[in-house]
């Protein structure tokens, strides 16, 4: 990947870093939108998407709620879009696009925990500014706001950088090796996708009993149908 | 009391300044005010229509209160910014307010967790991976998908700066309504039944655009697929809150990833 590429992904990656939290949470952040868009701008729209997909249905199991610690999804995407979509894709789509979703998921991981520290550092502004914030200062208000947000900017373009880089240096022969049984592992993916994403549903309904049985028997019907069992 | 209070609408300008800003209202969210210091950041137009104007006393006392401790959905945070700037521009004594403050937290909070992140994000996200399952483009369920959440999203942010401002210290009223009760379970239900038809179609059409070349039928890896999904899932429902399935597939592939690049 080209240096000018690299830096693309992560100007995209930022945005969709900053998005998981501090603005505009428009959602440009979830997997199937983030990796989408990271595979356009590689040249590879279907790639990403295929990716982010795959990524969507392992992100539905934790939402971004309150205080909790989860990872982030946004630069995470981005990444693994690119991977997914990246020059050394057009020998080896099916090596590159798990590539692409086991970097994701560990950049979703590591972001989890910058964004952590960033809170953390976050607050440790606030504090310093309580004089001030006390004493009504909208400068100061407006200054934490506008830190916080480039700080967070930073963070995501940084770690979707890291992520994509250190994945463009696999060689093409592990990716080739990869592709040999790849049907193998696109298919355990495919199905740690569904289990996460369907277990999400079923614990979402929870107040919706009836619905959980519909669920289950348009699972039933559905599933036959795209095995091929019925027509 | 200043121009703007009691029964005025908000000017639109100064509407969409607070919307705006809104949309950045956890931009420094940390483990100590959370979003305190973004519910001063969203109400500061208005604040400084109080009288003295910006700089003056009543704006920097307004200030300070606003920018303590805060916690609330950030979508439903509209409806605190609406209400407390209200309060403020009718000059509420300041122990009535920081006491209103402190009662929105908790229902802003659970109703939004609620309604957004447990009900409207995961039914749209599965719709947007139904379109994917039937064959969409890339750009067909982007549009979708940011389509419909958003609709919702800036619709819910919108009514609640409005109603916020309207009701005052009576908000509560606006969050009693049986369509912010009901809704979470309507979605809750619309989630499961559209996952229903839109994980095995999503599964299929991640193994056949994948790549790979497949030895056999696909039909018979999405199969294989699909039940090893649901056994797994039965597993982390029952596993529910000792085990999180990301990271189980995370340890998964990243072990027969690295056996099947490296050996």
């Amino acid at each position: 990947m080209s240096g000018d590429a690299l830096l693309w992904i992560a100007l995209l990656g930022g945005i969709a870093g900053m998005d998981v939290v501090t603005f505009p949470q428009m959602m440009i952040s979830r997997p199937i939108i983030a990796a989408t868009a990271a595979g356009a701008l590689g040249g590879n729209a279907l790639a990403g998407l295929i990716a982010g997909a795959a990524l969507e249905m392992l992100a539905m199991e934790l939402l971004p709620v309150g205080a909790s610690r989860y990872p982030e999804w946004g630069s995470a995407a981005v990444a693994g879009g690119a991977v997914a979509a990246s020059p050394a894709a057009h020998a080896a789509p099916a090596g590159a696009l798990l590539l692409g979703i086991v970097t994701a998921l560990a950049t979703a991981w590591a972001g989890g925990w910058t964004m952590h520290g960033l809170r953390r550092l976050n607050g440790v502004w606030s504090v310093r500014a309580r004089p001030r914030l006390d004493a009504g200062d909208a400068r100061y208000v407006a200054a934490l706001q506008w830190r916080g947000l480039g700080f967070d900017f930073s963070r995501a373009a940084i770690v979707t950088l890291a992520a994509t880089g250190a994945a463009s240096l696999v060689p093409p022969a592990a990716l080739a090796r990869l592709s040999g049984h790849a049907w193998l592992l696109v298919t355990l993916a495919a199905a740690l996708g569904a289990a996460v994403a369907g277990s999400s549903a079923w614990r979402f309904a929870a107040g919706a009993p009836r619905a959980r049985w519909v669920a289950a028997a348009l699972f039933a019907a559905a599933g036959a149908v795209a095995a091929g069992v019925l027509p | 009391m200043s121009g703007y209070s009691v029964r005025r609408p908000l000017p639109l300008g100064l509407r969409l300044s607070m919307l705006l800003r809104l949309l950045a209202v956890q931009g420094s969210w940390n483990y100590e005010t959370m979003l305190g210091n973004g519910i001063a950041f969203a109400m500061e137009p208005a604040l400084r229509t109080l009288p003295g104007g910006r700089g003056g006393e009543a704006y920097r006392a307004a200030m300070a209160r606003q920018a303590r401790y805060f916690n609330a959905h950030p979508y439903l945070a509209s409806f605190a910014v609406g209400a407390l700037a209200r309060a403020e521009l009718d000059a509420v004594p300041a122990t009535q307010i920081e006491r209103f403050r402190a009662a929105l937290c908790g229902p802003l909070g659970s109703i939004g967790d609620r309604l957004i992140w447990a009900g409207w994000l995961p039914c749209c996200a599965m719709l947007a991976l139904l379109a994917f399952g039937l064959g969409a483009s890339g750009g067909v369920v982007a549009l979708l998908f940011l389509g419909t959440y958003n609709a919702g999203h800036i619709v819910l942010r919108t009514w609640g700066l409005n109603a916020g401002w309207r009701q005052g210290l009576q908000v509560a009223a606006a969050l009693g309504r049986p369509l912010l009760r009901d809704l979470p379970q309507w979605l809750a239900a619309a989630t499961a039944v559209t996952a229903a038809v839109a994980l095995p179609l999503s599964v299929r059409r991640v193994i056949e655009m994948s790549g790979a070349t497949v030895p056999s039928a696909a039909g018979t890896l999405v199969g294989a697929a699909l039940v090893i999904g649901v056994l797994l899932g039965i597993a982390l429902v029952r596993l529910q809150g000792r085990i999180e399935g990301w990271k189980v597939a995370f340890g998964v592939l990243l072990f027969v990833v690295l056996y099947s690049g490296l050996r």
